[in-house]
Formats: structure tokens, sequence, C-alpha cells
């Protein structure tokens, strides 16, 4: 045996798979490696002998495999987007969220503290005058009631863990949760009912009209005592409350009806369906921590803020001095009515 | 103490679902829900590769992040278990899991969620080891047993495997020794394309 056959047939053993081992013994023969180096490579790995690792860097991407099981979206195996979806959540939403709320209260406080409450300044007048009648003030609290739930449902889901659940325990905080969510759900319907009913009833009112602009040059008089722009039925302050309710609370259904009904709705941006779902809920979230602050403003002016204003809601009729002061125009415009009419019928007399 | 992983090594999965069905079969997991499904990637053309997927008990769980009732947990070895007692089914962890290893079994109208179920690394949940209740809720907890999952253990080429992540990494690191080829090597791919002169 020439020095060079026996150096092949040396290297043969020292590194080659044997195949004749194999067939003669179900066992690994002691000098069995793993696989073979060299020229096995290009002939079992068809990618050849190169890097892969654009190949399994793009699986980062969301690359679509396919899969045997039902569900043909698990063929996309990694979606990073979950884990941005998480740190938005977890970072900027809770902490500006956390701002926004803490800051609205903070800014009513100071508000109150320096301005306290708003009387009339004329004093009370005894004479009541007609201000919503009972299907608009039905649909306000309808709506009022299923958006205190759905706030206060959705602020433990994002807060909760933080807040509540390091005093209640693991245990009680997830009975408060499963229930928050039962809430949350069906509340939901209350809310697209209140919604909608309370545009129709006062869409007209909320229209933009010119007094706006001197209401909004004068902060509606809110900072200064004795001061107060004309106004018909709604101020601006009542009209972007009402946009607001309206635009982001139509934003803030849409998001969550496609977060109810996941699979079926599909009318979220979005190439995979938890793509869509962690789009929604980001955007739901956004929309009602803004509307949460916006309602927080419109509850404090209609109670403690302004003397005499949540008699108008409550019992459908505010004092004249009242509406003299808050919405003059639309006073005038009552009164001038009702004059026409009490002259009409003097004629008809 | 050992930090538990899983790996799939793709140059030897070739796609025969065992593990998938050894899943369901050992867990008695219900109808809808896989807890490990294998993926395909360039199915039917050269190089193509398939990998068995599950909850990887990533250590810096998002799932875990951003469960609104904190119902996760991290045992000693590193395996990512969850209390369906606490979970709301609130599909958070769904959104969040880079692997899509939640599932929720549909409890009721609307498609709304039941209590989230995943791969628990077959080591069960908070009931008491190998109890009737823990089986019920989570399977079984071979890991209590002192076993090791059982996708890994009856994969028939020994792709996927499942344990202390030294000893998983020390046998696919020996595997690429033996295999000598482009071990991944950034920009390769581009640079010296498969059919030059390598
Ligand atoms: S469920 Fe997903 S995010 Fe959570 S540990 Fe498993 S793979 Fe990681
Ligand atoms: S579905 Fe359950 S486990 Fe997942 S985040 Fe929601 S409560 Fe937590």
């Amino acid at each position: 045996m020439s020095l060079r056959k026996l150096f092949v047939a040396l290297f043969l053993l020292a590194f080659a798979f044997c195949p004749l081992a194999l067939a003669q013994s179900v066992r690994p023969p002691d000098n069995a490696v793993n696989q073979s180096a060299g020229e096995r490579a290009g002939v079992s790995n068809t990618l050849g002998s190169n890097s892969q690792s654009d190949y399994w860097r793009n699986l980062r991407g969301g690359v679509r495999g396919t899969v045997s099981i039902p569900d043909k979206n698990a063929g996309v195996m990694v979606q990073s987007e979950g884990w941005h979806w998480m740190l938005v959540r977890n970072g900027p939403l809770k902490k500006y969220g956390g701002y926004a709320l803490g800051g609205v209260v903070a800014l009513l406080v100071i508000f109150f503290l320096l301005r306290g409450s708003i009387k009339v300044e004329s004093g009370l007048s005894g004479v009541k005058v007609l201000r919503f009648g009972a299907i608009a003030r039905f649909g306000h609290w309808l709506n009022a009631i299923a958006f205190v739930a759905l706030a206060l449902t959705g602020l433990s889901l994002l807060y909760g863990k933080s807040v509540l659940l390091p005093i209640m325990g693991p245990h009680a905080f997830a009975a408060l949760s499963s229930g928050a969510k039962f809430i949350h759900n069906w509340g939901a319907y209350l809310f697209i009912i209140g919604i909608i009913w309370i545009f129709l009833a006062f869409v007209k009112k909320n229209l933009p009209a010119k007094e706006d602009i001197i209401w909004i040059a004068k902060a509606g008089g809110l900072l200064t005592k004795g001061v107060h722009p004309p106004a018909r039925f709604f101020n601006f302050g009542e009209k972007f409350v009402f946009w607001s309710v309206v635009l982001c609370g139509t934003g803030v259904i849409i998001t969550g009806l496609a977060l109810l009904f996941p699979f079926q709705l599909d009318f979220i941006p979005g190439e995979l369906p938890v793509h869509k779902m962690q789009f929604a809920s980001l955007w739901h979230a956004i929309l009602a921590l803004y509307l949460i602050v916006v309602v927080i403003g419109h509850i404090y002016i209609g109670t403690v803020g302004i003397e005499g204003s949540l008699d108008g809601m409550k019992t459908g009729y505010v004092d004249r001095n009242w509406a003299r002061e808050h919405h003059s125009l639309w006073l005038e415009q009552l009164e001038s009515h009702s004059n026409q009419k009490k002259a009409a019928g003097e004629l008809a007399e | 103490m050992a930090r538990m992983k899983f790996l799939c090594d793709a140059e030897r999965c070739i796609e025969c679902n065992s593990c998938v069905t050894a899943c369901k079969n050992e867990h008695e997991v219900p109808w809808g829900i896989n807890r490990r499904r294998v993926v395909t990637l360039n199915d039917g053309e050269p190089g193509e590769r398939s990998i068995s997927v599950a909850c990887m008990h990533c250590s810096d769980a998002p799932c875990m992040a951003v469960c609104p009732v904190d119902c996760f947990y991290q045992t000693s070895d590193g395996i990512v278990l969850h209390n369906k007692d606490l979970c709301i089914g609130c599909g958070y962890c769904f959104f969040a899991c880079p692997f899509g290893a939640p599932q929720y079994p549909q409890s009721g109208n609307f498609g709304s969620r039941g209590k989230m179920d995943k791969c628990t690394f077959c080591a069960g949940g908070p009931e008491e080891d190998n109890s009737a209740a823990e089986f019920k809720k989570y399977g079984r907890n071979r890991i209590a047993e002192g076993k090791l999952p059982i996708c890994a253990e009856m994969c028939s080429t020994k792709a996927l495997l499942a344990g202390d992540g030294d000893i998983v990494s020390n046998i696919y690191r020996e595997r690429i020794v033996g295999r000598g080829f482009g071990s991944g090597a950034w920009g390769w791919g581009r640079a010296y394309p498969a059919g030059t002169s390598g």
C-alpha cells in the first residue's frame, strides 16, 4: 500500500460516515461521529455551504411558512410586532395616560381653589326654564352610566395591576377583573346606543357658530369673574365635549367592536389578525384615555364647577338667571319665541 | 439550577408532526388548540426547512409583562407557567407573544375567549404536582416526574431538543461543528452565493 493510499484510508476512517458499519450493526460503532465534515454539507444542505443568516433573520420580519394545522396564520413563526405593542402599552401609553389623568385632576383642584364654584351672579330667580326634554336627558344618562362603567373597568385593566393588585391580592383582583371584563364587553352596547342617541338629540345645537370665537377668546368667562360671553343653546365648551365624545366615541366603538369580534369583523388595517388586535387595542386605549380626561372636566363643570348646571340634566329645567348668564342668546331666542306665541295667541283671541 | 430551553434543529426536522401529536395526546389538549406546531418554510422548494414551534419560555417574557392580572410566573428552571384560575382571557399575552404560543378555547358567545392555554414545558401549573386538577387544566407534569417534555422525547430525528439549556446548546454545537458549513457567518449569503467557488 502506498503512503498516499494509507493516508486516504486513515482520512476516511477518521472522518467519513461509514455505511458498511451501520449495515452490520444497529448500534453505531465507537468511532462514529454525528455527521461528517466537508463535502457532505454540500449534498444534504440544498442552500449550499453558505451563511443563512439572511434566511433566518427574515423570520423576525414575519415570513410566512405553511402549517398542517387548521389555523393557517400559525404559519407565521415570529411576529416581532408583539414586543413593540407590549413596550408601547406598558410604557408610553400607561405613563402618559397616567400623567394626563393626574394632570387634569390637579388642574381642576387648582382651578377650584382659585375660582371656587362659579355661582349664578345675579342670584337664583326662582323662575324655571325648560332646557332638556325627557328624551335628551335619558340619552345623556344612558351614555353617562355606560361611559363611567366602561371607563372604570377599562382603567382597571390598564392600571389595576400596579394600583389594585398589590392591595387586593391576586385572587380578589382576578375576580374583580373578570367581572370588569364582563361589564366592559356588555356595557359597550349601551354606550353604542347612547352615542347614537345623544348624536341625534344634540347634533343640531352643536354646529359651530360665530359666537364660539368670542367665547374662545374670552375663555368662556371661566377665568374672570363677571365675564359671560354670549352663547346659544350650547357654548363652545359644551360643543367641544360633544364632538370629542361623538368622534372619539365612534373611534372607541369601532376599535372596541374589532376587539370584541377579533376574527369576525375585519375593518382594521393589518396583515395578521393579531396585528389588527394590537392596532385596535392601542387606539382604543388612546382615544378612551383622551375621552376620560375630557369627561372628568365635563363632570367637574357640570357639578361643582358651575352652580345650577346639573339641574338642567337632572330635572330638565334651569334657573332663568343661570340661562341668562351662560346661554344669553338661547334665552333671548326662547323668550322672543314665546312672546311671539303669546302675541299670536292674544291676536287670535 | 438548570435553565430549561427548547431548540429545534432545522437541519433535522422532517415535519413529521410527532411532537404535535405527542403533545396533544399527553396533555389531552382540547380541539382547536395546538400547543406545538410545525412550520415549514419554502415548502416544496429547494432549501425547504421545518421548525417545530411552541412557547419558548422566554427569559424576559412579554406575555408576563403584559398580563393585566399578572397570572404568569417563571419557575426557577426558567419555565413560564400561568394560573388559569386568575386568567380572564383578555388575549393580551397572545397579542404580545412573538411565537403565537397562547391560545384560547372559545367559551361563550361572540368568540369570547376562555382561559388561555399554552405549552407548559410539560411542567403543569400551580396546582399540586400530578394532581387531577393540575392535569385537567394544564396536562401532565412530566418535569415533576423527572422527565423531559414529551415532544422532544418523541422527536423522530432528535431535531427538537428540550432540557437544560447548557446541554442542549452543547449538543447543537457538536452538530454544527460536525456539519462544518457556513456556520451562519454574517454576509456570506450575499457575498459568496451558493454555486460560486464558495
Ligand atoms: S407565551 Fe410567548 S412570550 Fe410567553 S414565554 Fe412563551 S413564547 Fe415567550
Ligand atoms: S389572556 Fe389570561 S394569561 Fe393572557 S394576558 Fe390575559 S389574563 Fe393574562
